[in-house]
This record gives C-alpha cells, sequence and structure tokens, in this order.
C-alpha cells in the first residue's frame, strides 16, 4: 500500500511541486498557511488539476499527464475530510452517511452499512439531527463516518482539528488517532500545527512556499529538522545565522560566540538552531556570559529572554523557557547548552 | 361586464416567461461561474445590458431580429412561428427583459455556496447531476426562489419591449400594462384605475413574498 506524488502546478506567486511516496500509516505535511499543503490535497483528490505530474496509489494511477491520465475525483476512492467538515446542511446525520454509500446498490446492505458505522462512529440517537444541530466534535464524527463508509483506499485529513475549540481538540486527537490506527491505509493530513503533527502522525513532510524540504520519520524531523524552515515549523525559538569553523565547532556573529557542537558540522552550513528549553545554568559547554531582557509568563512555563555579551544590537534576544518551579532565584550570569542540542542547519 | 382578458393574458406570459428564465438563468449563472475572468466579464455585459437598457431598445434589437421581414423572423414564418403581435412575442419580450434579474441573482447565490460542499460530494462518489440538484440547489434555493420572485415581478410589469414586438390588441395581445395606458389615453379613467389597482395588488403580493423570503434567509444564516 503505497501513495506516489510527483506534481507541478503554478499557484499565484510561486510554483508548487512536490515529490513524496507515502506508506503505511500517518503522514504529515507541515507548513505555513498557504504554502500549497491543502492544493496538494486537492490534486491528490482530483478536485484541482495539477499542470503536470504523476500520482499513483496503490498501483492505480490517478493522474498522469504524459498518459493523459485523469481519474475524476468520484472514481479515485479518496476520502476527503474538509476543515469545515462539509456537511450537507439540508440532510439528516443518516442521509449524510448515506452519501458514503451512494455505489452500493442493494438497498439492505446499504442499510447494514450505515447502521454498523452509526454505531461504530456512537452516533446512535443522532441520526435524524440536521448538522446545525450538531456540536464541532460530533459534525468531525458524522463527516468521518461518511467518508469511511464509502470504504476510501486512502483518507485525506485538511486541517481537522482547526474547526474545534482547543479542550475538544484533544480528546479528539486521542479518538482520531485510535480510528485511523483501526481504519490501518495510509492517511494524509495537512495542519500547521507542530503539537498536532507529534501527536498524530509517523512521518511528516515540511513544506515551504510550494516546495517539499524533507520528508522524515516525525521523531528524527524534531530531533535534527535539518533546513531553518523546517526548524521554525517544529517550534524551534533560536535560529540564528552561522558558519562553520571546524568539524566541531560553529560560529554564531551575531551573537558574539563560538559554540562547540556534538554532531559534525558538514559544508554549506547556514544556521544553527537552539530550542528555548536545551539552555541551563548548570550546563558546563558552551557557556556564556549573559544579561536579563524580559520575561514572558505562561500557564505552567516561564520564558525569560536574554541576550549575549557581544550579541549584536539588531539581533532579536534568545529565548530561554523553563518550568515555573526551576526558576531561579536570580537570573544567572552565565548559560550553557550542551553541543548535543544544537541542531545544524543547512540551505 | 370586465374583459379579464389582459390578467390572464399577463398571468400566462409571465408564468411561462419565468419558468424559461428559470432555466435559462441558472444554466448561465452556473456555466458562467466557470469560465476563464476575461471570457466571463464579456459574457456578463451581454446577459445584463438589457436590465439597464431602456425596454423599448430591447424591443427594438427584438423587432431587428424577429421582424416579420428580417432573416430570422422570416425563417421562423415558414414553420408558422410569428414572435410580431402575438401573445407568445410576449413571452420573449417578458424573458428577455427579466431574465439579468434571475441570471445575477442566481449567481450570486451559486458564488456564496460552499464549494466545499461540491467536493465532498465528489470525493464520497455522487454524481454530478445528483450534486447539483440535491446539494448546490437546496443551498441556493432562498436566492433562486427570491430571483425568480423578481423576475416574475418584472415580466408581469413588462411595458416598453413588449407593446413594441407585440402592440395591443384587446383580447389578443393585451396585457395589463398595456391596456392601462390604452384606457388612459382614450380617456377611459375608471377603466384604467381599476386595471392600475389589480396591478398594485399583485405587485404587493409579489414584494411580500420577497420580504418573506429575505428573513427566512436571514434566520437560515444566522443558524
Amino acid at each position: 500500500m503505497s501513495l506516489f506524488v510527483d506534481i507541478q502546478k503554478q499557484l499565484g506567486s510561486f510554483t508548487l511541486h512536490v515529490n513524496f511516496t507515502a506508506e503505511n500509516g500517518v503522514t504529515c505535511l507541515l507548513g505555513a498557511s498557504g504554502c500549497g499543503k491543502s492544493m496538494t490535497l486537492k490534486c491528490i483528490a482530483g478536485i484541482e488539476r495539477p499542470d503536470q505530474g504523476r500520482i499513483e496509489l496503490d498501483g492505480r494511477i490517478l493522474f498522469d499527464s504524459e498518459k493523459h491520465i485523469d481519474l475524476k475525483p468520484q472514481q479515485r476512492r479518496v476520502g476527503y475530510l474538509f476543515q469545515n467538515y462539509a456537511l450537507f446542511p439540508n440532510m439528516t446525520v443518516r442521509q449524510n452517511i448515506l452519501c458514503g454509500l451512494c455505489r452500493e446498490k442493494n438497498r439492505a446492505e446499504k442499510k447494514r452499512r450505515a447502521d454498523e458505522m452509526i454505531a461504530l462512529m456512537q452516533l446512535g440517537g443522532l441520526e435524524n439531527h440536521r448538522p446545525h444541530q450538531l456540536s464541532g466534535g460530533q459534525q468531525q464524527r458524522v463527516a468521518l463516518a461518511r467518508i469511511l463508509v464509502s470504504d476510501p483506499q486512502l483518507l485525506l485529513l485538511d486541517e481537522p482539528f482547526s474547526a474545534l475549540d482547543g479542550h475538544l481538540r484533544d480528546a479528539l486527537k486521542i479518538e482520531l488517532r485510535d480510528l485511523l490506527a483501526r481504519f490501518g491505509r495510509e492517511v494524509l493530513m495537512v495542519t500547521h500545527d507542530r503539537t498536532e503533527a507529534y501527536n498524530m502522525s509517523a512521518a511528516i513532510a515540511v513544506m515551504d512556499e510550494g516546495r517539499l524540504l524533507t520528508v522524515k520519520p516525525t521523531k528524527a524531523l524534531f530531533a535534527d529538522p535539518g533546513s531553518v524552515r523546517a526548524a521554525i515549523l517544529t517550534g524551534c525559538k533560536n535560529v540564528v545565522p552561522a558558519r562553520c569553523i571546524d568539524a566541531h565547532t560553529v560560529e554564531i556573529p551575531d551573537w558574539g560566540v563560538r559554540m562547540e557542537t556534538r554532531q559534525e558540522v558538514k559544508e554549506g552550513l547556514c544556521a544553527v538552531g537552539l530550542r528555548a528549553h536545551y539552555f541551563s545554568p548548570g550546563a558546563q559547554q558552551n557557556r556564556f556570559p549573559v544579561r536579563f531582557v524580559e520575561e514572558m509568563e505562561e500557564p505552567f512555563e516561564l520564558i525569560l529572554q536574554f541576550r549575549y555579551q557581544n550579541q549584536k544590537k539588531d539581533s532579536p534576544p534568545v529565548w530561554w523557557r523553563l518550568p515555573k518551579d526551576k526558576r531561579p532565584a536570580s537570573f544567572p550570569e552565565e548559560l550553557g547548552i550542551a553541543g548535543a542540542n544544537i541542531l545544524l542547519l543547512y540551505e | 361586464m370586465i374583459d379579464w382578458y389582459p390578467l390572464f393574458n399577463s398571468l400566462r406570459i409571465a408564468a411561462i416567461s419565468c419558468v424559461l428564465v428559470f432555466f435559462t438563468g441558472i444554466f448561465f449563472a452556473y456555466y458562467a461561474a466557470k469560465l476563464p475572468r476575461a471570457v466571463k466579464g464579456v459574457l456578463d455585459v451581454i446577459l445584463t445590458l438589457p436590465m439597464v437598457l431602456p425596454p423599448t431598445v430591447c424591443g427594438y434589437f427584438l423587432l431587428l431580429i424577429f421582424g416579420v421581414k428580417r432573416p430570422v423572423g422570416a425563417f421562423l414564418l415558414q414553420y408558422g412561428i410569428k414572435f410580431v403581435m402575438t401573445w407568445y412575442g410576449g413571452v420573449l419580450a417578458a424573458a428577455v427583459v427579466a431574465f439579468p434579474l434571475m441570471y445575477r441573482t442566481a449567481r450570486g447565490a451559486f458564488e456564496s455556496f460552499d464549494q466545499n460542499l461540491a467536493w465532498s460530494g465528489q470525493t464520497l462518489g455522487l454524481p454530478d447531476t445528483y450534486i447539483f440538484w440535491r446539494i448546490r440547489m437546496p443551498a441556493c434555493r432562498q436566492g433562486i426562489l427570491a430571483g425568480t420572485v423578481l423576475a416574475f415581478a418584472r415580466a408581469l410589469g413588462e411595458y416598453g419591449a413588449t407593446s413594441m414586438l407585440i402592440g395591443y390588441t384587446p383580447g389578443r395581445t393585451a396585457t395589463i400594462s398595456t391596456t392601462v395606458y390604452q384606457l388612459w389615453r382614450t380617456n377611459d379613467e375608471r377603466g384604467a384605475f381599476f386595471w392600475v389597482m389589480v396591478n398594485l395588488a399583485i405587485s404587493t403580493v409579489v414584494l411580500l413574498t420577497v420580504n418573506m423570503l429575505e428573513t427566512r434567509q436571514k434566520k437560515a444564516v444566522a443558524k
């Protein structure tokens, strides 16, 4: 079971050009708004037409510009969960679910499968409600039920949690993750939220301005994002230009410091990323004098901003994030960071 | 004894032209939305012109095309179809003038339609015709109904193009609006007043219907 995508499409100010293979499990397209994530999903579903390229699902060609193959969305068997769920407002929950069964001609079978799905998705009692009478979470369940009952070979999720309130979101994440595990086919999910991507997916593809920067297993991506955009998208707060001095030393001109790294520095290094929670007053490596600038409180954490002694004026302050109970009595005069925690970022 | 023929003829013309305009208006509104922008702009101007042109100018163009001595008119006459001085010529005149109202309101409704609904229908495997009639049309029904009512009202009140194309023949081509003018011109003030009141009554009902549809639409949006 695999999805192969290699497409190009001109989009206003940039060209969408993505090329990836997704295997079983959940793959996440992570990128800022407007980078072409949703357009990629639409091309795979057949709603939008790429200028050229090829899309293949389990050996079935869905689109091939050279062979002039362009299957209609109806023929692709690709389920698409829209951001706003796109439930048909003039139909009840049951009628919405029956729409997913339009390929099934046998009436008794149709009814049986609809009932089964209603029970599975815990929608019993809501069959005759209209979409606007449902909560956000229920709407999502109906939309998923409608898609899953149509037995798609691939499931596309477009920002599945963006329409939900924060507290509901976390509960539904677990629910959806378990459901997708049972679904057992490829899932491609689009999000701009790194936590969501981390929670849900086995692999992440990072997108920027229509290009695919990296495709990596989720944990590997967070451990070593590899590029500036990927580092920022995975939530790295301190990304700063740097250059290679030797195999294990980098210079950060903006901060006026040189740091040791555990990873070997290769040719073409352009920046380093230092995650905000890795600084420590106790660390002996890469220890430099610092000066406190600003403080911001979060519910359970504290963000302290500081500057290095010789930091350039126009360089933004450095973020240090720590749990509230670890707050030092006075701001330390020196801060260090382990060489293993310096992310090396390339062009 | 009042001759009710103008009322009957007006309602007949308005109803038939309304049905014609309903389908053609929806057809053009739906397909115009899919066209490239430049073509859409030009088509939009042509389709909307009858709304801004004086109806007599529309009538002039209709005579230019369908006059019995013109190529198209002469051709149709061979098959016994004559739009000049016939009641179904009135249908043509009313339809042309009422068309932009239907077209524009339907287009507005289609443009505000959530395209995700159609797309999700397609990915679920629903046929395009099903999506059009069972999902798109119900979602746009308030706008389309309002457009239909407006088109009906406009067709009912049509005077300029109608009088140019079919004139006024009592018992054959007379409509309410041409009758009012004819009676007034011949100093039959009571007769004219009577038909004015009839017209007023119908228009009031139509406007009340439009308002009702609009409030219902607002409620639907508020949900």
